[in-house]
């Protein structure tokens, strides 16, 4: 039993966060075209908020909004935390685009392998 | 899938099964900004790129291998780190021994708005808004200082192969 322990269901949320994680992280490295590295981002991104979310988790608990009849509520601290990390995200996700956007002017090209071979010849 | 558009129509999809998540682990603020703002805000600057940048991707001809082995190995340390975590939904976990039951006894009293989320948000923490609300601003600027003048650079500027011709047409002489 003591080695089974460790296919108990109360961690499955932490394994479907790292295999979002590990997917987005797969598209981060594994593609060249930089807003396909992008959208792997985010993915990458909206695990790490799956993540907080499901530890602010209580069992039975209702979301924490004060009203008659409720008395446990989830953690209300992760969620505030996640609402920030959002509008930061779409800031920063912004940011890269405008780069790519750039990148595309100056190199017409967006994939990294043309990239770097562009880069070769003008050096 | 080699078109950008269908990716990024998917990405919108995935952003809003997110959402839909959310509101099942109780965090419906959260949700609703992950609605407007992932599966529609980002939607619609991730398309505006696509129309600046072109929307078919070159076909990769690398080789998955090292990074897909990259990813699983971290995938299992990092599962390997899971295992002393607190178990999913245990209202014992340290996560919620410290300032929420602070947050969810008192803010009512406190600070006087129902939603718990929204009185940490704007009080308690508020200087964290303040920063948020500084990043945003830094990243518009960021933004602006890249994109403005894209149409004038065009028509002025020499363009990469311009310049290389130029250089080379220099090297003749």
């Amino acid at each position: 039993m003591e080695a089974l322990d460790f296919i108990s269901p109360g961690l499955y949320n932490y394994w479907i966060v790292i295999f979002l994680m590990m997917a987005g992280f797969y598209i981060v490295i594994a593609r060249g075209n930089l807003v396909k590295k992008l959208v792997g981002l985010n993915i990458f991104q909206t695990s790490v908020f799956l993540l907080y979310i499901s530890m602010g988790k209580v069992q039975d608990a209702t979301a924490p909004i004060l009203g008659e009849g409720f008395d446990t509520f989830s953690n209300p601290l992760p969620h505030v935390l996640i609402l920030t990390a959002i509008v930061v995200g779409i800031a920063t996700t912004a940011l890269g685009l405008s780069l790519v956007v750039r990148i595309r002017e100056a190199y017409g090209t967006i994939e990294d392998k043309d990239l770097l071979e562009l880069e070769d010849e003008t050096s | 899938m080699t078109n950008l558009f269908g990716v990024v129509m998917l990405s919108g999809i995935y952003s809003l099964v997110t959402a839909l998540v959310f509101v099942n682990l109780d965090a419906v603020d959260v949700a609703f900004t992950e609605a407007a703002v992932g599966a529609g805000l980002s939607t619609v600057l991730m398309l505006g790129t696509l129309v600046l940048t072109g929307k078919e991707e070159i076909k990769t001809t690398r080789k998955p291998w090292l990074p897909l082995i990259v990813c699983v190995a971290t995938g299992v340390v990092l599962i390997y780190g899971t295992l002393d975590m607190p178990k999913y939904g245990d209202p014992n976990a340290p996560v919620h021994q410290h300032v929420a039951p602070r947050y969810i006894d008192d803010s009512e009293g406190e600070v006087g708005v129902p939603n718990i989320v929204t009185s940490v948000l704007a009080s308690y923490r508020g200087f964290d808004t303040l920063g948020e609300t500084t990043v945003v601003f830094t990243a518009l600027i960021g933004v602006l200082i890249l994109l403005t003048g894209l149409r004038k650079r065009d028509k002025n500027e020499l363009t990469l192969e311009e310049l290389e011709e130029q250089r080379k047409r220099e090297k003749e002489l």
